[in-house]
């Protein structure tokens, strides 16, 4: 079916996002997780799951489960792919920047978020953010439980 | 009902006229609202309405010794005695107005249920309830170890009646359903439940919030104890319920809260309760929005309700017959729209409800796409939510049109780029 092209739509679902809607990387589960992040969004009821595995205050193994949109799936899907192998501090520093774009702060660098970038068009719709920001909210809380257990 | 006596006095067009806000465009596309079943637009008569109270008649009622205050409580009591009409109950003090259906329904859980559900009683519920039919009774229950048992749902969305005499017993001391699922748009058929209810000495409760907007519905005929709306998704206000409550009942609760206007005199040892249903209005109400919705109550009933019940079964049969012409696609609810009020629930196995939602919102279709405050029947479907598109008055054939191109859209869309 022809379409008349609606940009700001191309621009919220670009080519990438839904390559990783369709072909989600890093999903499932990990046998032994370390820190365990569930989270869900009351407003529509999609839900992720992120499952890490912490070593040497790294990222070393991290998998997701995840009900919902085709932008909370493939913001989960990226960020898996994009912390893995970080340490906590840059995990940290990342999530900033991140929602730094998806808030619409000018400071934000987006060249350092590599293909997360992306998700930028998300941000012309504004109830949509939060399927973009579940993923991410959901492992900072598996971050913060993680810590506890240490401190 | 006289469908075919319907069509020639129901002019669609001209009802249209009435709603400033159905002329306008959204990302310039005009304007299809098919979320009615979240609140519905309002006519100019009700804005009107509003506006002439503020203009004309601004004062607090009830206490006032002088010409506007006088008035505006002439005006508010005026609406207490239409909708007392709208539903055919037996007087209008048992009327009770309230913030919403919710705050309905929680009045009924503290001032009825505190006094009245014991430990080892039980709260039988359906498993389609709206959340705010479940979680009121899921506190009450918890407070006071009672249980609460629920009435399973077919895969067609239906009530499961099987074993009702097992889930109703004489350890029920009220039972809570819903007229109409807000979600699949099921109509329940309330007839055997209430009767169950009242043989085991229970109470029922009739959540009419999808009910009352869309059809005639009679308390008295329904035989309910109390039956809870909100005037938002009748054409009315935001921020005005109402709580149907047979008299005696009223008479016999505590109140709900306490101040001012619920008062009959007030010692510094105490006070006592004014009359009902005043005892259980505390506080300044919310007056013009109740006078407005008087407005909203006179707007559908010269419609007739059988009417607008009958211009909604038609878009849904259409609505119904189309979806179900296109590829793949998942239709929630029984498919009988005799059984069916003005929604149409449904998903594509891999398109998210979110991505319909907002695809169709390009196209100036507004619909609603989640989980429709139903968790727990979403969870029995197991999915998280379903596209959902609810028809009232105002809505044509060429707007259902309009609906089925987006979500031809949405799937296109999707498989396009997919590649
Ligand atoms: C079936 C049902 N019950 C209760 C409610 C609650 O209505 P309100 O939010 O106006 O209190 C709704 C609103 O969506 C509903 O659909």
């Amino acid at each position: 079916m022809p379409l008349d092209r609606d940009v700001e739509l191309d621009e919220l679902y670009r080519e990438i996002i839904l390559d990783h809607y369709r072909n989600p990387r890093n999903r499932g589960s990990l046998d032994q997780p370390n820190a365990i992040g569930e989270g869900d969004n009351p407003l529509c009821g999609d839900e992720v799951r992120v499952d890490l595995d912490i070593r040497d205050g790294r990222v070393s193994d991290v998998r997701f489960e995840a009900k919902g949109c085709s932008i909370s799936q493939a913001s989960a899907s990226m960020m898996t792919e994009a912390v893995k192998g970080l340490s906590l501090e840059e995990v940290d520093s990342l999530f900033e920047t991140f929602k730094g774009m998806m808030y619409g702060s000018d400071e934000v660098d987006v060249e350092a978020l590599g293909d997360l970038e992306a998700l930028q068009g998300v941000r012309k719709f504004p109830v949509r953010v939060k399927c973009a920001t579940l993923a991410w909210n959901t492992l900072q809380e598996a971050l913060e439980e993680f810590g506890k257990g240490r401190g | 009902m006289k469908p075919s006596k319907a069509k020639t006095v129901f002019d669609v067009q001209a009802i249209r006229r009435d709603f400033p806000i159905l002329g306008r465009q959204v990302h310039g596309k005009p304007l299809v609202y098919l979320d009615n079943a979240a609140t519905t637009q309002k006519p100019r008569a009700v804005i009107d309405a509003l506006v002439h109270y503020y203009e004309h008649q601004n004062a607090n009622i009830h206490r006032a010794i002088h010409t506007l205050g006088e008035e505006a409580t002439a005006a508010y009591e005026e609406t207490r005695a239409k909708v007392s009409q709208f539903i055919n109950a037996s007087r209008p003090e048992s009327i009770v107005f309230t913030r919403s259906a919710t705050e309905a329904l929680n009045l009924i859980a503290y001032a009825w249920g505190r006094a009245n559900v014991k430990k080892g009683d039980e709260i039988v519920l359906t498993q389609m309830e709206h959340h705010s039919n479940m979680v009121p009774w899921q506190r009450l229950a918890q407070e006071v170890g009672a249980t609460i048992k629920y009435i399973g749902v077919s895969d067609e969305g239906t009530l499961d009646l099987d074993g009702l005499d097992d889930i109703i017993t004489e350890k029920t001391k009220l039972v809570s359903v819903t007229q109409v699922s807000n979600a699949f748009g099921t109509i329940n058929v309330l007839d055997k439940i209430i009767a169950a209810a009242h043989r085991r000495g229970a109470l029922a409760v009739v959540d009419g919030a999808q009910s009352v907007p869309h059809m005639p519905v009679d308390v008295q005929a329904i035989d309910c104890d109390f039956l809870a709306f909100s005037a938002h998704k009748m054409l009315g206000p935001t921020g005005v319920g109402v709580l149907y409550a047979r008299y005696e009942l009223l008479e016999e609760m505590e109140p709900f809260q306490s101040g001012g206007e619920m008062i009959s005199r007030v010692r510094l040892e105490g006070a006592s309760w004014n009359d009902v249903p005043w005892k259980f209005e505390a506080g300044t109400p919310n007056i013009a929005d109740v006078i407005a919705f008087g407005a909203a109550l006179d707007y559908l009933s010269a419609l007739g309700m059988d009417n607008v019940r009958a211009h909604e079964q038609e878009l849904t049969a259409y609505a119904l017959r189309r979806l179900r012409q296109l590829e793949d696609i998942i239709i929630y609810g029984p498919q009988d729209t005799s059984r069916r009020g003005g929604v149409a629930s449904f998903n594509y196995p891999d398109i998210h409800a979110h991505d319909v939602g907002t695809i169709l919102d390009r196209e100036g279709v507004a619909i609603r796409a989640g989980h429709h405050c139903a968790q727990p029947l979403m969870r029995r479907f197991d999915m998280a939510g379903t596209a959902r598109a609810s028809f009232y008055i105002y809505n044509t054939l060429e707007e259902v049109d309009a609906l089925i191109e987006g979500v031809e859209k949405a799937r296109a869309f999707f498989s396009h780029a997919s590649g």
